[in-house]
């Protein structure tokens, strides 16, 4: 009988191409441990609350009374929710007729694409439309889509950091684009490297592709560098030359452990360039409920702002948006919340800020203790996580490791991450899924176990690390 | 400040100047063409005259992203249930709002698109209480929540909670989707249909859209793959194919039998798309329909299941309007079961059925809830589909929650059951009348006729429209049913959207409009539609 339409063999070429190792190998096979009852501690993806930190009260206060909306009828309410809740349930409700059960506008509530623009203008000093911020179910969907309208063909390429998050390559695969890569300095902290880029380019279009796009992370991830001022203006001027629409994930923009580069968006540097740039460079930015210090990952709350891009587009990005009808409603209500957050005065204030504060200060605290924790790790060398999550150290594998890898059918940080697993449960990404230089290997993982675990987590990772060097080190051959 | 490392460039460029030399031929972006000077220049000199050959390559003008230079596939595609007349809509609603008085009728009522609750069908209570003390779980330590929230409602937020890690609702899942509700799903779906379901089949999406999207990007690869669907179809079928580039194969309902699905004619559009080199991948079935609102017979389940087979389609079974039936002598079959109870096992048939939140009695469109259940396919494929699922890590876990409650509701004993049943025959015998009574009216008037809507939520009228009325269109350069679902609007305010926004043979002409306006509202809406209607008739009469 001849083929069937969904034999292995028939799939569409470009979803087996797809990689996302953030739930791949490593993930499946911690997975399987868990489940002969191994202990596993999870840091291979961005996900707070799975690792016990607690949701912030207010916005699950707020969201709890839209979803039941006869509890604001009845006398009993304000025993268990604060008035400011209630007031702000209100305020959401006002807003969506029909209530959260009702499609909204595909490109989100109105109300609460005015409280994110509201946010942007509070943010960068410069107004911002809310006709241009679409909300999605989570920044991924919303980069999917910008990308799927920017990629016609396997000619159209998108600059991409190395190392990245695999989102990128995966959504470029799933497209049938290509990815062109740029190299982050490993010894300038994960800074760019302008020469590297043009040579990217250049490189890409002697090979026929036009390059359409240039994606940055800022924060970044894995990396965790920060951006400065001066970093952004010579990106966006590149883009400018170069005609490449710049697309900014700045989903990490409320994590920031160093002083020296605070965020600034790229929308701001923009704006501040002034003309003719600003009028010229176009700009998508990206930011979730996921991140920060809110960690709302299982709502699927996002948006993307789109900047100079011409009203047709936006009219198609409208199109495409509204066959997937609109994004769920409580996920815009978090939206609302974190871009419109309790004042000082509110009741519900100061448990916020403290509860806000308390998460902030000790991932400032876990950055630091991770990075020097991985520091102290023979042949381990470790960039300071600047922001975002995650923690991506240098392992110098010894060539018999590499060479037990290779009998192994692995690659090599692959080899030494299900090592790393199998003998203290944790759970990390290989480097190879995010992209790294030849012959240099790292892992991901993030800094998310609960602080009071670090010591004991940080040394159980030691203890395997130096002895995995000490057998694969051992003595040279004779 | 970043350094950018002037000497590391110049060793750089400098390096693959030497590398270039080194390899004869092989060109190097940064070694100038054979008839520049071969000799050296010096580096800075070189990285500049890169750098100016860069910038002269990019098209300046053309900006980056423009119509011009977008995916042509996002061009391609269409989705009328919010595409111009919608538009069109928002625009007089905002000037009714402005000014009270300009138009001829006091509301816009959008009988466009299968939006219940934004209509002010209310939600059912017990599901919100549940989803609600899961989205602050904190409320199940304190004594007073007792207070506000019935107890069968707070223990079932008990045991979903026991079923997410750490009670972590705002933790990315499974990308399956939490498992313990996937096993909790396919014990309803077990119990619905008498045949074993398994929560491993199960992928949760944020509405049963996405799950489609999925499953088209999985067939697709090329223009040569054709998905056959019914016609008239919701457009997210023809919307999807088009956006990942694949070819519609329309079979056409019979709109004389009631919008009749035959397999003969399903037999004559596969021969002929394959005649054209196309190859056929899957058969689309929307039951109940949507916009037609029939409901298959089990028979003609029976028939749809063995030309699958035969013809070795995968049958995607979408079947968000299970719950939407209002005849007595029709009921659903789930294609599973259909199945199964043909003595097809689990690898004999790749089946794809997909449900949702948004429709039923619940109504639960915002929530973006949903599932595809799936069976009939290799681990390999089962890996690429799982692969894909994870890319976008896990669908909202609120609308998780609610799928695993519509598939496993209140039962006879519990504390909520009977007001639960009240909430749930009040809804469903309401949309019975409306259908009823909407489908009589349409059918009193002249130049329309209108199958019965046995299910789902939509009526598809047919206008039969005299000549002078298609003659107006074509000046204005509309389509007919188009022309008149303006007309429409600018009249009574009521927004329905144009059968050629569906699919319809050519040279008919409908329109689809919900059932789902306030019962009370009914009879003002059809009154203002029969008064509009029969001037238009006058109008245009021949």
């Amino acid at each position: 009988m001849a083929r069937k339409p969904l034999d292995y063999e028939e799939l569409n070429e470009n979803v087996k191409k797809v990689q996302y190792a953030v739930r791949g190998e490593l993930y499946l096979r911690a997975s399987e441990l868990q489940k002969e009852g191994k202990k596993i501690i999870f840091t291979n993806v961005g996900n707070p609350h799975a690792l016990g930190q607690k949701p912030l009260t207010f916005p699950r206060q707020v969201v709890a009374l839209c979803q039941a909306p006869f509890l604001l009828d009845d006398p009993n309410v304000g025993l268990i929710f604060p008035a400011d809740a209630i007031a702000r349930a209100k305020h959401y409700l006002a807003m969506a007729p029909g209530g959260l059960g009702a499609y909204s506008d595909s490109r989100g509530i109105p109300g609460i694409r005015k409280e994110v623009a509201d946010f942007i203008q509070r943010r960068d000093g410069y107004p911002s439309d809310p006709e241009l911020i679409y909300l999605t179910d989570g920044a991924s969907k919303g980069i999917m889509q910008i990308l799927n309208t920017i990629i016609r063909n396997e000619r159209d390429g998108i600059l991409v950091p190395v190392p990245q998050y695999p989102l990128y390559s995966a959504t470029i695969s799933l497209f049938g684009g290509s990815l062109v890569p740029y190299y982050l300095e490993e010894e300038a902290n994960w800074g760019l490297d302008f020469v590297n880029i043009r040579q990217s380019v250049a490189e890409a279009r002697s090979k026929g592709i036009t390059v359409r796009a240039m994606v940055i992370i800022n924060p970044g991830n894995p990396t965790g560098q920060c951006l400065s001022e001066a970093n952004i203006k010579e990106l966006l001027q590149f883009c400018y030359h170069e005609n490449l629409v710049l697309l900014a994930d700045e989903v990490y923009q409320q994590n920031i452990y160093q002083d020296e580069r605070p965020f600034i968006s790229a929308r701001k540097v923009l704006f501040d360039i002034g003309l003719p740039l600003s009028r010229e460079v176009q700009l998508v930015s990206f930011h979730t409920v996921s991140k920060g210090y809110w960690g709302e990952c299982g709502q699927r709350g996002g948006y993307f702002e789109m900047t100079n891009l011409p009203p047709k587009t936006v009219d198609e990005m409208y199109k495409v948006a509204s066959i997937q009808l609109s994004p769920n409603v409580p996920g815009q209500i978090f939206m609302g919340v974190m871009v419109n957050p309790p004042k000082p005065g509110d009741i519900s204030y100061l448990k916020f800020a403290t509860e806000s504060k308390s998460i902030l200060e000790s991932l400032r605290r876990r950055a630091r203790m991770m990075t020097d924790g991985f520091n102290s790790c023979r042949n381990v060398t470790c960039n300071f996580t600047e922001g975002a999550m995650y923690s991506f150290p240098q392992i110098q594998l010894p060539p018999r490791a590499i060479e037990a890898a290779k009998r192994a059918g692995k690659a090599p940080d692959v080899f030494y991450c299900l090592k790393l697993l199998e003998a203290t449960g944790i759970s990390t990404v290989p480097g190879s899924g995010f992209g790294q230089k030849e012959g240099v290997f790292h892992l991901r993982t993030t800094i998310l176990p609960a602080e009071e675990d670090f010591p004991a987590i940080l040394s159980s990772f030691k203890n395997f690390n130096d002895s995995f060097m000490r057998e694969y080190e051992g003595y040279s051959r004779m | 400040m970043r350094r950018f490392a002037a000497d590391r460039a110049r060793r750089a460029v400098a390096a693959s100047l030497r590398a270039a030399a080194s390899r004869s031929g092989a060109p190097s972006p940064l070694v100038p063409a054979p008839r520049h000077p071969a000799h050296p220049v010096g580096a800075a000199a070189m990285a500049a005259a890169a750098m100016a050959r860069a910038m002269s390559t990019a098209t300046k003008g053309a900006p980056a992203v423009s119509l011009d230079t977008i995916n042509p596939k996002v061009l391609k595609c269409e989705y009328a249930v919010r595409g111009e007349i919608v538009t069109h809509a928002q625009n007089l609603q905002q000037e009714l709002q402005k000014n009270p008085e300009s138009l001829p009728f006091d509301e816009i009522l959008y009988c466009n698109i299968g939006n219940p609750q934004s209509l002010g069908q209310q939600p059912v209570t017990y599901f919100r209480e549940v989803l609600s003390l899961c989205d602050h779980p904190a409320l199940l330590d304190k004594s007073e929540t007792h207070a506000l929230y019935s107890s069968d409602a707070i223990e079932r937020a008990w045991q979903i909670l026991e079923k997410i890690p750490g009670r972590a609702t705002g933790a990315y899942s499974h990308s399956q989707g939490i498992k313990g509700l996937r096993d909790e799903i396919a014990a309803g779906i077990a119990a619905r249909d008498g045949f074993h379901a398994s929560g491993d089949n199960i992928f949760l999406t944020d509405g049963a859209s996405p799950a489609v999207h999925m499953m088209m990007q999985l067939l697709i690869s090329s223009e040569k793959d054709g998905i056959l669907c019914p016609i008239p179809q919701y457009p997210l079928y023809s919307a999807s194919i088009a956006l990942h580039g694949g070819s519609l194969v329309p079979y056409f309902l019979d709109e004389e039998t009631g919008w009749g699905l035959e397999v003969d004619e399903l037999k004559k559009q596969l021969e002929e798309a394959r005649s054209k080199g196309i190859t056929v991948r899957a058969l689309v079935v929307i039951n109940p329909g949507n916009p037609t609102g029939q409901v298959l017979s089990e028979e003609n389940q029976k028939k749809i299941v063995e030309f699958c087979k035969n013809e070795g389609l995968v049958l995607l079974a979408d079947e968000v309007y299970q719950e939407n039936i209002y005849v007595e002598d029709k009921q659903f079959h789930s294609f599973k079961k259909v199945a199964r109870s043909l003595g097809y096992t689990d690898d004999d048939l790749p089946l794809v059925s997909f449900q949702s939140v948004s429709k039923g009695y619940y109504g639960e469109c915002g929530k973006r809830g949903g599932y595809m259940e799936i069976t009939g396919f290799s681990p390999e494929v089962r890996e690429q589909i799982y692969k894909v699922a994870s890319v976008n890590l896990c669908s909202n876990v609120s609308g998780q929650i609610l799928a695993s409650l519509v598939m496993n509701p209140p039962k006879a004993g519990d504390e909520s059951f009977e007001s639960f049943m009240v909430e749930k025959d009040g809804i469903l015998s309401s949309l019975a009348r409306r259908a009823k009574a909407l489908e009589e009216a349409f059918n009193s008037l002249e130049g329309i006729t209108c199958n019965k809507a046995e299910g789902a939520m939509y009526l598809f009228p047919r206008l039969h429209l005299p000549q002078k009325a298609i003659g107006a269109a074509q000046a204005a350069g509309t389509a007919p049913d188009a022309y008149y679902a303006k007309r429409l609007l600018e009249a009574t305010g009521i927004v329905v959207v144009p059968g050629s926004g569906f699919g319809q043979v050519p040279g008919t002409w409908h329109f689809r409009c919900t059932i789902l306006p306030q019962e009370d509202k009914i009879p003002a809406i059809i009154s203002r539609f029969k008064e509009f209607h029969e001037k238009f008739m006058d109008e245009y009469r021949d």
